[in-house]
């Protein structure tokens, strides 16, 4: 360690402000409770999702996604030692369907996110820093996007593209973009004016420079907090599209498919109204402590690069 | 004068917004078939005959802004189009609609709306203490709950296990038969107003029952969105010039909190509040499926999901007129409340 920090470059890097800042606000995120509670959850779902395979092993290795089920039985039977969780109706394995819903859970999430942040990256820079005609019509369209039924049009799209995951991925980033290029637009106008900004023009950098180097990175972090909290947001949408029937052809691995594949079995026959609580309860539970996670680090996140509060 | 230019402009805007939505749902019909467009001009059911006479009439294989402009002749001459997913037009099935979603807004807003405001200012007074933590760690969990299954979990709980304590749906069937007799006056068709208008108190209780699921799931997972603005805004009241000066004239805390830190902290709320019931008015999708309650939301599910293009339209048509209205509200308000405010 002595010896790394004689080295002039890591001197540097300790006092690099960006760094210095960014260091500052992870002491914050483990000093708060909340986070602390997200970011570990995230961390267990991380964890299944990497060693899926292990956990759950699949019957047939070249389609995992696929549910195995035993019968066609529209009975759900309880946990057992083959099915810790039970089976849900038609004998589908719901702790199969869980643990490998994890991964389809985190592909909608960064995928509808990721793509959401880079259109939202590109049309909110050109909208904020060009501004002027383009700006404007920019502008109007995500106005309209605000007046609309989202979930409604969402559905829509869905229904004419033809009912599949990746289809309520397309939908959801079709209807989830012109927030984003809104909130970057607003960051990028506040800091085009900074002093640095001049600075750097002055100096001669070119416009692709000037944004890269020096205004995206300083507006990238309220889009960022957005991005955290809209991880959860998406999946829970996404859940909800396929719960009405919207997502992947039954038996495939996905949390909101799943909650509906129970929808029969809400209530067990008379005298036992909790005869099936399992069908409906645990894959519940896993949308429900996903997004939870991501909600709670949003949400500090949220707290911790709030202007207004910063360094109280 | 000023004020009356303004609320002018602010109407104008309507119509622009009105266009906007319109246009974009335009954009995407141009990807379906004539013939499913047909459905958008139908008035009734017997015409579904004569689909290729439609398809000429309207010129729907012409280009899409002439359709458009055709679309738009028959809304002004009241024409909203048949919905197939009803069995109605368009206009007809919005307006039988559209007091199940009203009544359902009316009794959950002011939950939300109070406990959000409630539990921000607990949140805020107690900073960083452990009650903070706890009310906003519960108000997250109620933001993160899939709607879906919340409510089904409630139904497993109130219909299954306490014997259809709280049901789902409306009415039960002995009130939904009274409703729809000659004996009972349908005044405003919003069935909880209706009943206490008609006296009929036993009608009130049923229509209450069947309230209570939905707007337990709606203010539970909508309560957050109001305890955060409320939060932030009384951190920031608090932190204020006026409250220091408040404390150091040796003010109670409980005067200090309530008079002069929350008054000002209330302002951020009306916008968060105003965006809330657009979301409530505009159709709950999920909690009005879940629990079969026929509202705007049912109906608009079911309509996106087979494609009833003209239900569609008006979805979009209702939600844009709300979103304009609600945001002149909001901003009157303001001016109103906040004397800082000014109307240019």
């Amino acid at each position: 360690m002595i010896f790394l920090k004689k080295r002039r470059i890591v001197l540097d890097f300790e006092q690099h402000p960006r760094l210095k800042e960014f260091k500052f606000s992870f002491s914050k995120i483990l000093r708060n409770p909340l986070s602390l509670i997200g970011l570990s959850l995230i961390f267990l779902f991380l964890m299944i999702a990497l060693f899926t395979p292990l956990i759950a092993v699949p019957e047939k290795p070249e389609e995992p996604f696929r549910i195995p089920h035993e019968g066609y039985s529209v009975v759900p039977k309880p946990p057992s030692p083959g099915h810790p969780f039970g089976t849900t109706t038609k004998q589908y394995d719901i702790f199969y369907g869980v643990i490998w819903g994890t991964r389809t859970a985190f592909r909608i999430g960064f995928m509808v996110v990721g793509s959401i942040l880079v259109i939202g990256l590109v049309v909110g820079s050109i909208s904020g820093y060009f501004g002027g005609i383009i700006d404007e019509i920019i502008m109007r369209i995500t106005d309209i996007f605000m007046a609309l039924p989202l979930l409604i049009l969402a559905m829509a799209i869905v229904t004419a593209l033809g009912r599949s995951l990746d289809n309520i991925m397309k939908s959801l980033i079709i209807v989830g973009w012109p927030i984003y290029a809104r909130t970057i637009r607003g960051s990028i106008l506040t800091i085009r004016e900074e002093d640095f900004v001049r600075a750097a023009q002055a100096q001669g950098a070119g416009t692709l420079r000037v944004i890269f180097k020096h205004v995206l990175p300083n507006a990238i972090y309220p889009v960022l907090i957005l991005a955290s909290l809209d991880i959860g947001a998406m999946v829970l949408t996404a859940a909800a599209l396929s719960f009405l029937g919207l997502g992947a052809q039954e038996g495939y691995a996905d949390w909101g498919q799943m909650v509906s594949l129970a929808r029969n079995y809400i209530v067990g026959p008379q005298g036992q109204p909790f005869l099936y609580w399992y069908v409906v309860t645990i894959p519940g539970l896993f949308i429900l402590f996903f997004v939870l996670g991501w909600n709670l680090l949003g949400d500090a996140l949220r707290d911790i690069f709030d202007p207004r509060l910063r360094r109280k | 004068m000023n004020f009356l230019n303004y609320i002018i402009r602010r109407l104008l805007l309507l119509i622009v917004v009105l266009i906007g939505v319109t246009l974009i749902i335009f954009a995407l019909l141009s990807l379906f078939t004539p013939e499913q467009r047909a459905s958008a001009f139908i008035r009734d059911i017997k015409q579904l005959e004569h689909i290729d006479s439609i398809i000429k009439t309207y010129g729907l294989d012409r280009p899409i802004f002439v359709q458009y402009f055709n679309w738009l002749r028959e809304i002004f001459r009241g024409n909203f189009g048949w919905s197939t997913t009803v069995s109605r037009p368009a206009i007809e099935a919005f307006k039988n609609f559209l007091p199940n979603t009203v009544e359902l807004a009316l009794f959950s807003a002011p939950f939300i709306i109070l406990g959000g405001i409630w539990l921000g200012s607990v949140s805020a007074v107690h900073h960083d203490k452990p009650i903070d933590h706890f009310t906003r760690f519960l108000s997250i969990v109620g933001w993160s709950l899939p709607t879906f299954w919340f409510g089904l979990v409630l139904l497993m709980v109130f219909y299954g296990y306490f014997r259809g304590l709280f049901p789902p749906e409306i009415l039960g069937y002995k009130a939904q038969v009274f409703v729809e007799s000659g004996e009972f006056v349908r005044y405003t068709r919003i069935n909880t107003i209706d009943a206490l208008l008609n006296g009929r108190f036993w009608i009130f209780v049923d229509a209450i029952r069947h309230l209570v699921l939905p707007v337990i799931t709606l203010t539970t997972i909508q309560i957050a969105l109001v305890m955060r603005i409320m939060r932030s805004s009384m951190l920031e009241s608090l932190g204020k010039g006026y409250v220091l000066t408040a404390r150091a004239k040796g003010a109670a805390p409980r005067t200090v909190i309530r008079k002069h830190a929350r008054r000002n902290a209330l302002i951020p709320v009306i916008t968060v509040s105003g965006w809330l019931f657009a979301q409530l008015m505009g159709g709950v999708v999920i909690t009005e499926t879940i629990f079969n309650r026929k509202g705007l939301g049912w109906w608009w599910a079911k309509a996106a999901t087979q494609l009833d293009i003209p239900a569609v339209l008006m979805a979009v048509l209702f939600n844009g007129a709300l979103f304009v209205v609600i945001n002149l509200i909001v901003d009157l308000l303001y001016a109103y409340i906040d004397p800082r405010v000014r109307l240019r």
